[in-house]
């Protein structure tokens, strides 16, 4: 299944029937600038979605990194600890955040998908 | 109130540049990348649009007399072709701005407020200046480029005739022919290196702009933005207004005594309260802090001590680009400022260690 898309800029990929991976859009990337620590939620931690689950941190300033579906954290990018930049570079694929086991698949209804993502951000994106 | 634009805004944006609004004003925060400007800036050349920054001129018979009230440090070493970092303090030792001073002529000097404090400053000089010193605002007359970097020195040499290889720190040129434009070449920053300040008639902003970009290319030259500016600063622990010093905040407070001189002939506004903390040591002191859990200190973050007791805050902070490091600038009770002493800061959830470090974090 291709990938879906929040109006927070974030991505989730439906990896399996309850297991997603998620992270943010080259947009967003590009709207925060020189990544330089991301700071994820553990494994286990319960996310619930659209409040925030942890933050980004560029150069310039602290953004908050906010889930597009609730359910539990069940693997984080290890490699951004020491290659936050990742999320730079490759912000769709090796830049991933996390995996997260859903329990309500209701939330991935109310996401886009990557053309109405391209309208929304051509839009202004807010 | 709608944002102004510098006349070079819309070349900005040509550029790529990603617009944000600071201190009135709409202004590129970065063209390419903070750590590429920066990089740019501390191993070659960089070249800003600080046009944002204003200039005011103060004339007269008693202009002198008038900055030994206004100001802090000691304007009678000032001489026609020489520049002085200076503060302008409220009567209990506050910051109201800091800013260079140039002395153009006899009884003719300039300012440079930082763009959010233009209005107040100018009406701050207009109120105590001395009988016989006239105010001009000039601000919107000027544009204000800033070439920094070690190559910058090469850079604007090849484009005018005039000796600006020589031109000690802190001097600057009255009437440097740039790329056939005219101007005022400083040597001075805001970014730790060596570098240069002009100051040139609005109108012929773009001219130098697009002469310097060209020139500098085979050196490396890239356009910067505010971004890069204030990492650039942070590292070389430059203040930035509203942050290390405010009108809370007193320079001896933030390590900027080397500009306050109560000893001067002239009693200046706030001499009496500074007199009396650099006697008794100022009760707060600004210190360089590195983090040692994981984590970036970020402005008004609270900072303990090792009781979890709040002993202040943090003025800036971010992942240092030149040393990799996650390192701020905090001001704290004076009794924790010693070199090594273990702080804690207060990262939004999580309290995290930190260390009391030396600063400049950064020196050429």
């Amino acid at each position: 299944m291709s990938k879906l898309f929040s109006k927070e800029h974030e991505w989730v990929d439906v990896l399996n029937d309850d297991i997603v991976r998620v992270g943010i859009t080259d947009y967003a990337q590009q709207e925060l600038g020189d990544i330089v620590f991301v700071e994820n939620p553990e494994v286990d931690e319960t996310v619930t979605a659209n409040e925030s689950m942890g933050t980004i941190e560029s150069v310039k300033t602290v953004s908050e990194i906010y889930v597009p579906v609730s359910g539990v954290v069940v693997k984080i990018n290890e490699e951004l600890d020491d290659e936050p930049e990742l999320v730079n570079t490759n912000p769709e694929d090796e830049g991933w955040l996390v995996e997260i086991k859903i329990t309500d698949r209701e939330g991935l209804t109310n996401l886009m998908n990557r053309e109405e993502y391209q309208n929304f951000i051509e839009n202004g994106g807010e | 109130m709608e944002n102004q634009r510098t006349i070079l805004y819309d070349k900005h944006v040509a550029l790529g540049a990603k617009i944000v609004p600071f201190g009135g004003f709409e202004m590129p925060v970065q063209y390419s990348s903070i750590k590429e400007e920066h990089r740019a800036v501390r191993e070659a050349v960089g070249l800003f649009d600080v046009s944002h920054m204003g200039e005011v001129i103060l004339e007269g018979e008693s202009a002198l007399e008038s900055l030994q009230v206004l100001l802090t440090n000691d304007a009678s070493k000032l001489e026609v072709g020489k520049a002085q970092y200076s503060l302008m303090c409220n009567e209990s030792g506050g910051t109201v701005d800091d800013f260079l001073v140039y002395q153009l002529d006899v009884n003719k000097y300039m300012v440079i407020p930082n763009a959010a404090n233009r209005e107040r400053d100018r009406k701050w000089i207009e109120q105590h200046v001395r009988p016989g010193t006239t105010v001009t605002d000039v601000s919107d007359d000027y544009a204000l480029l800033a070439l920094q970097g070690p190559k910058a020195v090469d850079v604007l040499q090849s484009l005018t005739e005039v000796d600006v290889k020589s031109i000690d720190m802190f001097r600057f040129k009255a009437d440097v022919e740039i790329a056939g434009a005219h101007a005022i070449v400083s040597r001075s920053g805001y970014t730790g290196e060596d570098g240069f300040e002009i100051y040139c008639d609005t109108k012929d902003a773009g001219t130098i702009w697009d002469a310097l970009l060209e020139t500098g290319q085979p050196e490396g030259i890239l356009p910067c933005g505010l971004g890069a500016r204030d990492t650039l600063r942070f590292e070389a622990r430059l203040p930035l207004y509203g942050q290390e010093i405010t009108e809370t905040i007193s320079p001896l407070e933030a390590k900027l005594g080397f500009a306050v001189k109560v000893n001067k002939d002239t009693d200046f506004i706030g001499k009496e309260a500074l007199a009396s903390e650099k006697e008794n040591g100022p009760s707060r002191k600004l210190v360089g802090i590195e983090m040692l859990e994981k984590g970036i200190p970020r402005t008004d973050y609270p900072v303990y001590n090792q009781d979890e007791k709040r002993i202040g805050h943090i003025t800036s902070g971010t992942q240092s680009p030149t040393l990799g490091k996650n390192l701020g600038l905090a001001l704290v009770e004076a009794d924790y400022a010693a070199l090594g002493t273990e702080v804690i800061v207060g990262v939004r959830k999580r309290k995290l260690k930190a260390s009391v470090v030396r600063t400049p974090f950064y020196k050429r």
